[in-house]
This record gives C-alpha cells, sequence and structure tokens, in this order.
C-alpha cells in the first residue's frame, strides 16, 4: 500500500512545477539549482485514496552534499520502501547527468517512475528521446511531462500505481556512468543545429570581459527599473487613491471621534497643524494602513517583479559565477549571493536560502550577514521614502554604509571562525522564458504572502506603540537610553522607541520617525542604524531555528556591536 | 599529451579528466555533476584574479571555484 509519494531529482528540474500541478499547493519554483529548501507536502487522490505528496530538495546523488540535500536523502532513508513511491524527475534535456541519481535509485531497490520533464525544451535543442525504450532498459514506466503547461501530468498520475522495483545489480560509480554512456546511445538522438540567439546570450554571461559587463549593466537597470516602478506607482496610484477617496473618510472619522480622546488618539492618532498627516498622525488606521500600502506595497511589488523575473530566466547562478571572488574574501563563495538577494525582498526567506550552502560555517556568516547587512525590501522603500526626498545621494550613503559593513564584517569572520570555507560548484542553468501566466502567479504569491504577514502585525505594532505612548509608558525606557541614543548616537531620546518597533516591523520604525522633527543627520544615523541593528522578530526565529542557540548568542553580540560601532562612527566621524 | 591543471587549460579546449586531487568527498560532488575520471569536458572561461572557472560536462554547464579547478588534472586532447 503506497501511502508517500516522493518527488526526487536532481536540482533545477521543475520538481515544485510537478508538485503544484499533482496538489495543488503552491510551491516556489525558479531556473536556479536550489529553490526548495524545505520538505513541501500535499495531497493527491488517486481513485478512492488521499495520498500524501512529498516535495524534497533536489539532490544529484543519494549522497548528500549540502543540508539541503541531506534532508531530501534522510526522510528517504527513513520511510519503510513498500509504503512509498518514488516519482524521479529528470530534466529531458540532460538525461545523462539526470540518470545517475535515477540509476542510484533503482539499484537500491526503490520503487521508481520516471518523469521526463521540460519535453517541449528538447525540440528547439535538437533533441529526441524514446520513452519506450527508456522504460524497457531501466524497467519502470516512463512518462514525458511539461509541467509548466501541464502536458502528460494526467498519464503521470494515471500511471503512479505502476510504479515498480526494478532488479539491478549494484555498481560502481565507474560501471554505472559507463551504462548510462550506453542508455543514452539507444534512447537519445541529437541532431546538428547552429548555435542559437539564445545559447549566444549564455555564452556571453559567463566569460570573464562580456560577464562583468553585463552583470553590472543588469544589477543597475534592475535596481532603476524598482525604483522607477515604485515611484510610478506611489505617485499615480497609491497616494491619490490615499489623498482622494479615504482621506475624506477617515476626517468623517475624526469629528465623531472627537480630536485628544484616547480612541482618536488610537484610531486617527494625532492632528498635524490641525489636519491629518498620514506620515505623522501614527494612528491605527491612518498611518499604519499608509505605511503598508502606499509606501512599501508599491515597492514590494517593484522588487518581485525584478526578483522573479531574474530567478525564472535563469540569471542568479551567472551572478554568482561574477561575485566569487569577492566573496571568498568573506569566506564564502559565488553561490552566497542567493540568499542575500533573497533577503533583500524579506530576510527570513534569505536565511532559509542559505540551506543551499556546503558548511555550517558558511550559514552561519551568511545568515549573519544578511541579518546585519541586507534590509528586507519594506525597510528599503521606507528609507527611499525617507532620505531619497531630499537627495538620492543620501539613500546611495546608506547602502554605501551596508557594504562596507558587510566587507568588513565578513572579513572578521573569515579571519575569525573556525574551519575553511569549500569551493564554488554550481550548475548553470540555460536561461528559461516561463510562460507570462507562471511568473504572474508567482508575484501573486509572494505579495499576497507579504499582506497576510505584514498588515496584522503593523496594524497591531501601531495599536500597541499607540497605547504605550498614551499611558507614556516609553518614558522610563527613552530615558535608561538616553545616554547611548543621545551621548553617543547624537539622537533624541525618543528615537529609542522607533529602534525597539523595529523589531517587531522595520518600516513602522522608520514610520515613528517620521514625527519625530529629526534634522538631516539623525535621520541618516537613524535610518541607517535601523538598517544595521537587529532584524526584527520574525527573523530572529528562523535565525534560532537555523542556527540554534548558541550561534544566535553570537550573532546577536555582532549585531549589537555592529550597531554601536556604525552609529558613533557617523555621529562622530564621517558627518557634519 | 600532457598532464596539465583544468587552471592550466585553455579556453575552448576539450580535455579528459585523468586525476582529481582532494579525496572522495570532493570526487562525490563532482560526480554527480557528471565529472569523473575518464570524461572528456570542455572549457569554457575563466574569471580573473582566482575568479571560477567555467567548463562544459556533456550538457551540463557547470562553474567550479578557483582552487577546486586547481585539484582536477586533465590531459590536452591537442
Amino acid at each position: 500500500m503506497i501511502n508517500k509519494i516522493f518527488l526526487i531529482g536532481n536540482p533545477n528540474v521543475g520538481k515544485s512545477v510537478v508538485f503544484s500541478r499533482l496538489t495543488g499547493v503552491r510551491a516556489m519554483s525558479s531556473n536556479y539549482p536550489g529553490t526548495t529548501v524545505e520538505i513541501t507536502r500535499g495531497f493527491l487522490e488517486i481513485g478512492q485514496d488521499k495520498v500524501e505528496v512529498i516535495d524534497l530538495p533536489g539532490t544529484y546523488s543519494l549522497e548528500p552534499t549540502s543540508k539541503a540535500e541531506e534532508v531530501a536523502v534522510s526522510i528517504l532513508f527513513d520511510t519503510p520502501k513498500d509504503q512509498m513511491a518514488i516519482i524521479n524527475i529528470l530534466d529531458s534535456t540532460n538525461l545523462e547527468r539526470n540518470l545517475y541519481l535515477t540509476l542510484q535509485l533503482i539499484e537500491e531497490g526503490y520503487p521508481v517512475i520516471v518523469c521526463l520533464n521540460m519535453c517541449d525544451e528538447i525540440k528547439h535543442r535538437g533533441i529526441t528521446l524514446d520513452s519506450d525504450k527508456l522504460e524497457a532498459v531501466l524497467g519502470v514506466p516512463v512518462i514525458s511531462t511539461c509541467a509548466v503547461t501541464g502536458v502528460g501530468i494526467k498519464k503521470l498520475i494515471q500511471r503512479i500505481s505502476e510504479v515498480k522495483v526494478s532488479l539491478r545489480p549494484k555498481k560502481s560509480y565507474q560501471e554505472r556512468w559507463v551504462e548510462i554512456g550506453q542508455i543514452i546511445e539507444q534512447a537519445q538522438r541529437l541532431t546538428h543545429r547552429h548555435h542559437t540567439f539564445r545559447e549566444i546570450m549564455e555564452d556571453i554571461s559567463i566569460r570573464p570581459f562580456t560577464g562583468i559587463l553585463m552583470g553590472v549593466g543588469v544589477v543597475y537597470a534592475s535596481f532603476k527599473i524598482v525604483r522607477f516602478v515604485g515611484e510610478y506607482l506611489i505617485n499615480n496610484v497609491c497616494d491619490p487613491i490615499f489623498n482622494n477617496f479615504y482621506q475624506p473618510l477617515i476626517e468623517k472619522l475624526s469629528v465623531i471621534l472627537v480630536p485628544e480622546s484616547f480612541l482618536h488618539h488610537v484610531l486617527v492618532g494625532d492632528l498635524i497643524n490641525g489636519k491629518i498627516d498620514f506620515k505623522q498622525s501614527l494612528g491605527v488606521l491612518t498611518t499604519a494602513p499608509y505605511i503598508e500600502f502606499a509606501m512599501v506595497l508599491p515597492y514590494v511589488f517593484s522588487f518581485y517583479i525584478i526578483l522573479s523575473l531574474l530567478e525564472d530566466i535563469g540569471y542568479l547562478p551567472r551572478l554568482a559565477i561574477l561575485l566569487d571572488n569577492i566573496l571568498h574574501r568573506m569566506g564564502l563563495h559565488g553561490y552566497a549571493i542567493i540568499p542575500v538577494l533573497l533577503g533583500f525582498g524579506c530576510n527570513i526567506p534569505g536565511i532559509l536560502s542559505t540551506r543551499i550552502l556546503e558548511s555550517k560555517r558558511e550559514r552561519f556568516i551568511t545568515s549573519t550577514l544578511i541579518s546585519i547587512g541586507v534590509p528586507c525590501v519594506a525597510l528599503q522603500a521606507m528609507i527611499f521614502a525617507l532620505l531619497g526626498k531630499y537627495s538620492g545621494f543620501y539613500v546611495a550613503g546608506v547602502y554605501l554604509v551596508l557594504f562596507i559593513v558587510w566587507v568588513v564584517l565578513g572579513a572578521i569572520l573569515n579571519l575569525v571562525l573556525k574551519g575553511y570555507s569549500p569551493e564554488l560548484l554550481i550548475e548553470i542553468p540555460p536561461y528559461r522564458f516561463p510562460p507570462f501566466t507562471v511568473l504572474f502567479q508567482k508575484i501573486y504569491f509572494r505579495i499576497k504572502g507579504f499582506i497576510i504577514e505584514a498588515i496584522p502585525v503593523v496594524l497591531l505594532g501601531v495599536f500597541l506603540v499607540n497605547i504605550m505612548l498614551y499611558f507614556k509608558m516609553f518614558d522610563l525606557v527613552s530615558g535608561i537610553f538616553a545616554p547611548v541614543i543621545s551621548g553617543l548616537f547624537g539622537l533624541p531620546k525618543e528615537t529609542i522607541i522607533a529602534l525597539l518597533i523595529g523589531f517587531v516591523r522595520k518600516d513602522v520604525a522608520v514610520g515613528m520617525l517620521m514625527p519625530l522633527g529629526l534634522t538631516l543627520k539623525q535621520m541618516f544615523i537613524a535610518a541607517t542604524l535601523l538598517a544595521v541593528s537587529f532584524p526584527c522578530i520574525a527573523t530572529f526565529v528562523v535565525l534560532l531555528k537555523e542556527l540554534g542557540l548558541k550561534d544566535l548568542i553570537k550573532a546577536t553580540i555582532l549585531m549589537l556591536i555592529t550597531g554601536l560601532v556604525v552609529g558613533m562612527v557617523l555621529n562622530f566621524g564621517i558627518l557634519r | 599529451m600532457k598532464k596539465i591543471s583544468l587552471l592550466q587549460l585553455k579556453p575552448g579546449k576539450k580535455a579528459k579528466v585523468v586525476e582529481i586531487i582532494g579525496g572522495k568527498a570532493l570526487e562525490n560532488r563532482l560526480m554527480g555533476l557528471g565529472i569523473y575520471l575518464g570524461r572528456d569536458i570542455s572549457k569554457l572561461g575563466h574569471f580573473v584574479l582566482r575568479g571560477p572557472v567555467a567548463i562544459k560536462v556533456g550538457r551540463t554547464t557547470v562553474a567550479l571555484g578557483h582552487d577546486m579547478a586547481k585539484r582536477i588534472i586533465v590531459e590536452d586532447d591537442k
């Protein structure tokens, strides 16, 4: 009796897309090895039965080489073979390398069904595959699919019950490769054809000179587009909606609640010059929704459009090659750029994806650097709003400080921490152009995630802050921290409240700075401190889970020291 | 026919892997990607300042770090 179906295969063959097709559960997919670092579960109905389907991180062989692969292999070992079926997913365009794991699975006596995915791609690559032949040679069912469009999925489901164990003698790896060569000879035919434009572009990106040019271009263009789209949406969509439709409603509410009353204080906030100011009033129904929907959300949207596009096309591993030697100086290798980029969206997925790195040391360095020196998109959006109105120069200044923190802290960690850092070893995927609907779904999925996670926290956060402000509960705290905040950082003592709120949500924290009437220098210091000091509490929870308590304490000490040093240096040293 | 490391191999050249210096763990990692003793590979490029080396193995493009490339010994086809 089969009660578990495992999806297993090499990294980046589309396991998560097949998984989504089978179960209807949306799993994140991209075009780089290592998108899936956690186990995702869903259910598939086969006739009367409901069977659990488990999407595993990709692995090249049954000998794991990273934490993500370890996760995949160990869960497989822990399940009795007679209760499971394995759907082994292969990239049709790269049968040879993929078959290694297939043969290993079959030799180990696992019940396997082979799924030749991306079957739409083989045609324009001049490959023909004979799946019947392959089925005969392997002795297990073989089905061609194209999960992105859904072709072949029905057939795959129909044939799951035919899954079987094929008896094959165990082989040494050398013999296995020889055998793969013979299988390929029988089942695959290649026709010669000329290089396509896509292949030329693929080539350019991994050659030294052109690669670097392209990298600089892509990064610059991405940043520009994110800012342009974000800004455009704020000025032309969000602001008009708030000013023209929402403001009159809130004004009516303000009159009903009576200014200066407790409820007015909590819900609408303070009147600035007798008017409601979405940026400064600090009410649950004014500043809170304005921050999230009119200041942060537009950037969340534009950031994820670009990130999703780069992910799905398959550019990120190419960026990893370019940055390899720089990251080496911080005890990392090029692939660490993927968690870092995800961290610029939200630190949590960034830290989770450090599992694609091989050693514990690299995971510690990367997670620490992400939580200290990578501001999430919500925080960045607020920094754009706060400092960008003066000049892009200040915004760039924050990034420059972050970059210096990165390099210095990374180099120190590399010197101090024991152990060595492994070398880069990654597969560079071909460029792929997913259908627009796939991209759209992914962006939708991410934005929905943001709204669900952020909005309740923001509303609750502003609510609590208002209550504490009303009863003057912060006075004690700001008194205690005054020597550090005013003495060392040169900020008014009330800023501590914003820094503490940063623990709950960074965007609200920047929002709290807005009514304080800070000078430009103070604003710059406060914004930079919010970026380099503690990450939010949700990130802490994930850090604890991923690093363990001991390493979390180490990371926290580093956060404190970095925050103090940066605050002091900026206050006394650089700025006038 | 001479034995050189992947670093010394010229971009655009083909060669056969004859030795992997670095023990079983490295051999296993490379094997999963299809790089093993006796395998033909071709070098695509090499990034300056101890940057990575890009090679093609069958239909797979692989990038490996400078120090790892140093430990893969190949035999030039000439």
